[in-house]
């Protein structure tokens, strides 16, 4: 695909076109690169967490050890220091949420998969949305329907006047901006990290295959901030996972604590 | 630029548009995961933590245990060496009375041995003087009375009047003293 980019008369910056990659067979539209990579996801992340966890063992193995780290960071430092009592039902989700997304962005920079699902605008979404309907859900359930939606719209122990500007906003918040951003959020950092690794990757390409010296002889430097992006897109997928995750936990606690 | 039937239909795909297939394939591969991590991750690594914590507990409560052994016993054997310590003394208190006693009663019977031993001495003396007396009083007599006739030159002969002289003299001899 690359071949592409320098066929015309110069460089063609890697644009959103870049991330609708062609489906996998000829015939079957709907199963290209990043679904592919969703679905491997789900595959890694189960046998190695399956396999560490098998034996429960007081004493662990390594491998046990590592499972259990990330399983611990999820349950302890997430869970329930946010959600605080009665979080142990909220952990399976918020493990899977931290760990599939987790490992889908890092597939942004593993070699030959080299794709962040997650700059696929849709799976975001579809997190987001589930995130969404758990913590309205949580929210309904622990104080009725009425009572949440009246605490949502009118924040107690405030001025009535300011209603008048505080409603909108707040449902607003609760109901758009909230899993808007959740989604967005994610889906740009990964849309943005991977769009800026393929103009330094691509762009140290086109200057290697370039006939003027001066161009091949500064397509290092592109390739090494290439590679420098990489380390930097490493931590930005670890934050992001981490983020999508906390915000998760506390949208759920925001809707379990009895004073909104 | 490029010819895939995928995004034929527009040159510039605005990302904020999701696919279906992709909403749907991200909600099954998530709903699938989540069932595996629920059912064989999660519960076992509780499991995990739950046995951790017993056996840390557990061990804690051992050492409380030992711990409170270890004190009673102590003090039983403080409260035995005590115990034995008063009665080592007691026996030695009883053992120096007992002494006392033994030595008092060997004293006593010695006492008791010496005086009979004395006076069985004194009972022997007193019998063999009786004797050397009855014999001197005997011999006194013969040669008094040989000393007698020999003065009186009357003989004496019949027995039974030398005696009977023979205690008159004495008796006279007693009564003149």
């Amino acid at each position: 695909m690359n071949n592409l980019h320098f066929s015309g008369e110069g460089f063609v910056p890697p644009s959103t076109n870049d991330f609708n990659l062609p489906p996998i067979f000829e015939n079957i539209a709907w199963l290209t690169k990043p679904v592919l990579l969703v679905f491997l996801s789900v595959i890694v992340v189960s046998i190695f967490f399956v396999l560490s966890a098998r034996k429960a063992a007081v004493v662990p193995s390594k491998l046990q050890f590592a499972g259990e780290s990330i399983y611990s960071f999820v349950r302890n430092d997430l869970a329930r220091d946010v959600i605080g009592h009665d979080f142990m039902r909220f952990v399976p989700y918020l493990f899977t949420l931290f760990t599939f997304v987790l490992t889908n962005n890092i597939f942004g920079i593993v070699p030959l998969l080299q794709f962040p699902a997650m700059s696929h605008v849709g799976f975001p979404y579809v997190l987001a949305l589930f995130s969404f309907f758990i913590f309205h859900y949580v929210g309904i359930r622990k104080q009725g329907l009425g009572k949440y939606l009246k605490e949502i719209a009118f924040m107690p122990g405030v001025p009535k006047a300011v209603y008048i500007l505080l409603t909108p906003i707040e449902v607003a918040t609760f109901f758009l901006v909230r899993p808007l951003t959740l989604s967005l959020r994610l889906f740009a950092n990964m849309f943005a990290g991977h769009l800026l690794l393929l103009v330094f990757i691509m762009g140290g390409d086109y200057m290697l295959h370039d006939s003027h010296m001066i161009m091949k002889v500064f397509a290092p430097f592109s390739f090494t901030f290439g590679i420098v992006l990489t380390f930097f897109e490493f931590m930005v997928q670890c934050l992001q996972a981490y983020i999508f995750t906390l915000l998760t936990a506390l949208y759920i606690a925001g809707a379990l604590a009895d004073e909104h | 630029m490029r010819t895939f039937n995928f995004a034929a239909e527009a040159e510039k795909v605005n990302p904020l548009i999701p696919h279906t297939a992709e909403l749907v394939v991200g909600a099954i591969a998530f709903t699938l995961l989540f069932l595996v991590l629920r059912k064989a991750v999660v519960p076992m690594f509780e499991k995990a933590y739950a046995a951790r914590t017993e056996a840390i507990e557990g061990g804690i409560k051992k050492a409380e245990k030992a711990q409170l052994d270890a004190q009673r016993a102590l003090t039983q054997y403080n409260e035995q060496l005590s115990s034995a310590q008063g009665e080592a003394s007691r026996l030695r208190e009883e053992a120096r009375v007992q002494g006392a006693a033994i030595l008092e009663d060997l004293r006593t019977k010695a006492q008791e041995e010496a005086a009979r031993i004395t006076a069985a001495a004194h009972a022997s003396i007193e019998a063999e003087r009786q004797q050397a007396i009855t014999s001197l009083r005997n011999e006194v007599g013969a040669l008094a009375v040989e000393l007698a006739s020999k003065i009186v030159g009357e003989a004496l002969d019949d027995q039974a009047r030398q005696s009977r002289i023979v205690d008159r003299f004495i008796e006279d001899l007693e009564k003149s003293k």
